[in-house]
């Protein structure tokens, strides 16, 4: 049989009518598709994908399942190194990781390795086949840790990890959250129509099927400090608690009426459900004409949620070029789909309002110059090239970074200047017993790097008992 | 879930709960403040702490109800839950080294005084409360403030009850006369805020306001709270909510507060008409 040069399509949901709604976009593959696009591995033997995973997920071994038919089997085999696949089939940049090494990829397109993990999540989550069995959680016990107590603060997608593997080694893992709820970006920052929160349930209620207690409303560093853990007896701490911290451009006109940092916009919507107001309680404020500045993933989602508001121009407004975006390729392309108005090459110097809301950004054109520290060409104003945006919404969308409330509250924890934690390469910081990994270490990343670093700690932390109580 | 253990009506919109949140007592400072969520569909509110008890694990708020999430607040009876608690936030606010203190609270802003007064009081401070009302009934803490005051004033704007006038014009007369007042409180309405820190600035007198801003969060992650303080940009969750009031752009923070009014008067409405 000829090999299939193309990822067999997903269906997508069209975009005139999913403006209208918050339902997911793509709708996964049917099981015929799920056997096709499996059926395009080449099952290689040196299996560069896997190299690709952060969580070394052993995805021939899975593909081989999903197209002998046993989807139950290929999910245990996700499961054994990945505790959230469904989160990871929807927003995995499969293209930079597992699939930019896919040997398919070279001439033809790569395998849909993202779209098989979803399919097979989905259909054991619908089966009810998804949570791990007994043996399945037992067999990584070890008797030497059982009963111990580690913490884990933030329920985002590090912490969730980590404590999922703590709890699988035989840990008393308690997870301490800030916010009413869990997941973290998961659950405030990706919307509902790219991860439903009713996935991020699921996968929270696997993590807590392992044994794992979680106590939300409980700020770390204020509610709770980590000397009063160790007092309390817990013997390792894990820190995961993410880049909460919004950016801003510190221009005039900033903090006029109108104007959200992508966080409270999204925060809003998601996790406060502001799109159900006033059923929910929590209102967000979105009129006709809406910039959102940033060309990442999270400037997406904002553009994206702001059309479903209902607001009819939205724009992307981006100091570079569309090649140099940091977002996804299948974010922009669905923003575009979705009518989202990009005006690239254009920073915005000033926000102007009238009687105290937003009514016009003021925006200089950009030209890319000679390459900067981050490989990127540098954007550089073109003089006199001023011009006005007429607009009721801003949301800043530039970046984020780690929350300083723990640190700034923990002796002799170390941090960077910009606030992350410094770590060695183990993922041990200066305290003793504590670990940190996930955005508060390296900066705003991407949730399947996160999963990865919290499932090191948490292998590091099994050694680090280990070793201490020899 | 979070148990009320006792509730008071201080006047017709001002009332007091008490309800058990040990984790929350046992941290507490004059400054701090909680966020709650009535329900699973509530708004994130934030409110201060007016008093707690680190043995008994009790934390007491104080609040005035003037929107849809306060008023269901409000409702909410001895023995009823509240969902979500979170807390001590903000920064409390450092009480030491000061010989004399004004205190003054306006409305509701003097149960957030409240903390306060008992703290400079017990710091050995000699302390001097003004509280300030519309009216007699709307008078709250009296015999609390009293307490805890060396020397104690109430003001109302109809006259109805101790002085007849705003607590800016006993605060003058006190700053005309006594030139030993090495500190200046002033908890609540922002016209009233300002209007003190307009005047202690002509005595040069250290003086210390609480914002109430608009918060989603309340630890730093939205920025919904930001303030202009001497120029620049704060978030009043983690960098307050205490600030030099000096230096506060009030007229930012009076246009900050009004960006939801209709959608406040909105979810009122929606909710007339589901009990009609």
């Amino acid at each position: 049989m000829a090999l299939k040069p193309k990822k067999t399509p997903m269906k997508e949901q069209d975009p005139k009518e999913r403006v209208k709604n918050y339902d997911e976009v793509p709708e996964g593959y049917s099981d015929e598709d799920a056997v096709l696009e499996a059926e395009r591995c080449l099952q290689c033997k040196h299996q560069p994908c896997v190299d690709g995973c952060p969580v070394s997920v052993p995805i021939p071994q899975f593909i081989q399942a999903v197209k002998d038919g046993d989807v139950v089997k290929a999910n245990q085999i996700i499961k054994s190194k990945n505790n959230l696949p469904a989160v990871c089939g929807r927003v995995c940049p499969q293209e930079e990781q597992c699939e930019q090494l896919c040997v398919m990829g070279i001439k033809n397109e790569p395998v849909a390795i993202g779209r098989l993990e979803r399919y097979v999540a989905d259909y054991n989550m619908k089966r009810g086949t998804d949570k791990a069995s007994k043996k399945e959680v037992e067999k990584d016990r070890i008797p030497e840790l059982e009963g111990k107590k580690a913490a884990v603060i933030g329920a985002g997608p590090a912490g969730l990890t980590a404590a999922a593997d703590l709890a699988k080694y035989g840990f008393n893992v308690t997870i301490f959250e800030a916010l009413h709820d869990t997941g973290g970006v998961l659950r405030y920052g990706i919307p509902e129509f790219r991860l439903p929160k009713a996935i991020v349930d699921e996968e929270v209620e696997g993590i807590k099927d392992l044994g794992v207690n979680i106590q939300l409303n409980v700020v770390a560093g204020k509610t709770i400090t980590i000397d009063e853990l160790f007092a309390d007896g817990y013997e390792a701490v894990f820190i995961g608690t993410g880049a909460g911290l919004p950016k801003f451009m510190n221009i005039p006109g900033e903090n006029l009426n109108g104007v959200y940092s992508a966080n409270e916009f999204l925060t809003r919507v998601n996790l406060m459900k502001a799109y159900k107001y006033p059923e929910y309680k929590t209102p967000v404020k979105v009129q006709n004409k809406v910039a959102v500045v940033g060309g990442g993933n999270v400037a997406m989602d904002a553009a994206r949620t702001a059309r479903r508001l209902g607001a009819e121009k939205v724009y992307i407004v981006y100091r570079r070029a569309e090649e140099q975006m940091p977002g996804r390729d299948e974010e922009i392309e669905h923003a575009k789909e979705e009518g989202v108005i990009f005006k690239l090459l254009n920073n915005p110097i000033a926000i102007h309002g009238k009687n105290g809301m937003v009514d016009k950004m003021e925006c200089i054109q950009m030209e890319l110059g000679e390459k900067d520290s981050s490989g990127r060409r540098r954007p550089i104003p073109v003089e006199d090239s001023n011009w006005m945006l007429d607009l009721d919404t801003v949301i800043i969308a530039i970046g984020q970074s780690p929350n300083p409330m723990l640190t700034k509250n923990t002796k002799d924890l170390e941090t960077e200047s910009w606030g992350g934690i410094i770590t060695d390469e183990n993922l041990k910081t200066s305290r003793e017993g504590v670990y940190a990994g996930g955005d508060v270490v390296t900066g705003a990343a991407t949730v399947i790097k996160a999963m990865g670093a919290g499932k090191k700690a948490a292998e590091n932390i099994k050694e680090y008992l280990l070793n201490k109580n020899k | 879930m979070y148990e009320i253990l006792k509730k008071e009506i201080l006047a017709p919109t001002i009332k007091k709960i008490k309800v058990k949140a040990p984790l929350i007592a046992r941290k507490t400072e004059p400054g701090n403040f909680i966020i709650l969520r009535v329900d699973e569909k509530g708004e994130r509110i934030p409110l201060t702490v007016a008093d707690h008890d680190d043995e008994t694990g009790e934390v007491t708020i104080i609040f005035q109800e003037v929107g849809y999430s306060t008023k269901l607040l409000g409702s909410l009876e001895k023995g009823d839950y509240i969902h979500d608690i979170v807390g001590p936030l903000g920064h409390h606010i450092d009480m030491e080294g000061y010989k004399k203190v004004v205190l003054l609270g306006g409305g509701s802003g003097t149960a957030l005084l409240y903390p306060k007064v008992k703290g400079f009081y017990e710091m050995g401070a000699e302390v001097i409360t003004i509280t300030g009302a519309r009216t007699k009934n709307l008078v709250i803490l009296e015999e609390e403030l009293n307490n805890y005051s060396d020397r104690f004033f109430i003001t109302t704007d109809d006259g109805s009850y101790g002085h007849h006038g705003f607590v800016t014009d006993v605060l003058e007369d006190l700053l005309d006369k006594e030139d030993d007042i090495d500190l200046v409180v002033a908890i609540g309405p922002v016209p009233m805020m300002r209007a003190v820190a307009d005047m202690t600035e002509e005595y040069d007198i250290e003086t210390i306001v609480s914002l109430n801003s608009i918060m989603v969060d309340g630890t730093g992650m939205c920025g919904a709270c930001r303030v202009t303080i001497g120029g620049e940009t704060k978030f009043t969750c983690v960098d307050g909510p205490a600030f030099d009031g000096h230096k506060v752009d009030f007229e930012e923070l009076m246009n900050r507060l009004s960006f939801y009014q209709d959608e406040e008067a909105l979810a009122e409405e929606t909710e007339e008409e589901v009990n009609e």
